[in-house]
């Protein structure tokens, strides 16, 4: 009986002890990984996006609460003011779920800037081209933002990869919802734009 | 019969290293030795994993039941891999990718379990701290070894940090069999029997 009852208290000691320190451990490193995932899964895609902007758009990004979701946005400047944005966001309907897209918009010309995707679960060579094959992604530059973004298909402007119109979609899907966000949030993001100026 | 401090260290280094002579921790071995780099890292994690938990778990066999020391060895383990694996996301974050899935595997990596088992539930604080210690660099030796011919044949550079460095010149012929998991066991299996052969009495 003695014996059980050191095994119960040795083996609840060191999970607890194990349990708070890990605990700890996770919440010192919590805004570190934040920021490498920032730096290494989006980085990319959004500097890709804002080529040739003279700032460092991750570093300048501030989020904004729509109802309960905080959204993260990415800024760019150009030509020495801060007239563009990044927004992620997340296209359902992929081959292998939802595609995650960055979408850069450029807020004095309602137009896209570009996007680019970040995540994704699709069939290497097909759907994965999204990623891969810039000529799918260029097709996104400098299209207005009035209307939604569709593969010709759907009767649209945009030519599905072939052989992965369902990443096509999502795709579209994505970046037509990163146009409905700005628009719906257009106000209040502009006056956070300003607060970049320099 | 009790071996001297110095002798606790070196022998992880060649009479005890894992994957060649104690034929250990055979499946991180396998598969992460593409790239020197990945070698590196996946040694320094298990080198700290091996150390902290023998010296944890050394500093506590006398307050361990034996009827529970396993699932006590599993949990400090498993504490020490997790912090591995928070530290290296945090810090070297492309290597904490290309490494994947195998750094919690370190948790079941049966050299860890077996010093464990075998070495610091019965030896004093010390000891055990040099042991660990010895049978990590071991290990990571092996690994950058097995790499680095894997790599070198493979692609004919070598990659120690982020950046692969050209060492066969252009008209070398990348020999991609040898990076591939096939070509894996073939590295090892004649590294095996180059290391038998060469301590052979």
């Amino acid at each position: 009986m003695r014996e059980m009852i050191k095994m119960v208290v040795v083996l609840t000691v060191l999970c607890l002890f194990s349990g708070g320190l890990l605990a700890a451990i996770k919440n010192k490193t919590k805004e570190r990984i934040k920021l490498q995932l920032l730096e290494y899964v989006k980085g990319p895609a959004v500097r890709t996006i804002f080529e040739g902007a003279s700032n460092d758009p991750i570093a300048d990004r501030f989020d904004l609460k729509e109802g309960d979701i905080v959204r993260n946005f990415f800024v760019g400047v150009f030509e020495g003011k801060p007239r563009a944005l990044a927004i992620e966001t997340f296209g359902k309907g992929g081959y292998g779920g939802d595609v995650g897209l960055m979408v850069g918009i450029d807020t004095k010309e309602d137009k896209l800037i570009g996007v680019g995707v970040t995540t994704h679960s699709e069939t290497p060579g097909m759907g994965a081209r999204a990623e891969t094959d810039p000529s799918f992604v260029t097709q996104f530059k400098n299209l207005s933002l009035k209307e939604p973004f569709k593969v010709t298909q759907d009767g649209g402007s945009i030519n599905a990869l072939s052989g992965a119109t369902l990443t096509s979609r999502a795709v579209c899907a994505a970046a037509t919802d990163a146009s409905k966000i700005y628009q719906q949030l257009k106000p209040q993001l502009i006056e956070k734009l300003k607060e970049f100026e320099k | 019969m009790a071996k001297s401090l110095t002798q606790e260290f070196v022998k992880g280094l060649w009479d005890e290293v894992p994957p060649f002579r104690l034929v250990l921790g055979l499946c991180p071995t396998l598969a992460v030795t593409k790239a020197v780099e990945n070698g590196i890292g996946m040694g320094v994690a298990t080198t700290f994993v091996l150390v902290f938990s023998n010296i944890l778990i050394s500093s506590m066999r006398n307050v361990i039941p034996s009827k529970v020391r396993i699932a006590s060895f599993i949990v400090i383990i498993a504490t020490f891999v997790t912090i591995a694996e928070l530290l290296m996301q945090a810090y070297t974050y492309p290597l904490f990718k290309k490494l994947g899935i195998f750094i919690p595997l370190i948790v079941v990596n049966c050299i860890i379990l077996g010093r464990a088992e075998a070495f610091a539930s019965k030896r004093g604080v010390f000891r055990s701290f040099l042991d660990g210690l010895g049978i990590g660099i071991g290990f990571t030796l092996s690994l950058v070894a097995l790499a680095a011919v894997r790599e070198l044949l493979g692609t004919g550079s070598l990659t120690f940090w982020v950046k692969p460095i050209q060492i066969l010149g252009p008209s070398f012929k990348p020999f991609s069999f040898m990076v591939e998991a096939p070509g894996a066991f073939v590295a090892l299996g004649l590294m095996l029997c180059i290391m038998n052969l060469a301590g052979r009495k």
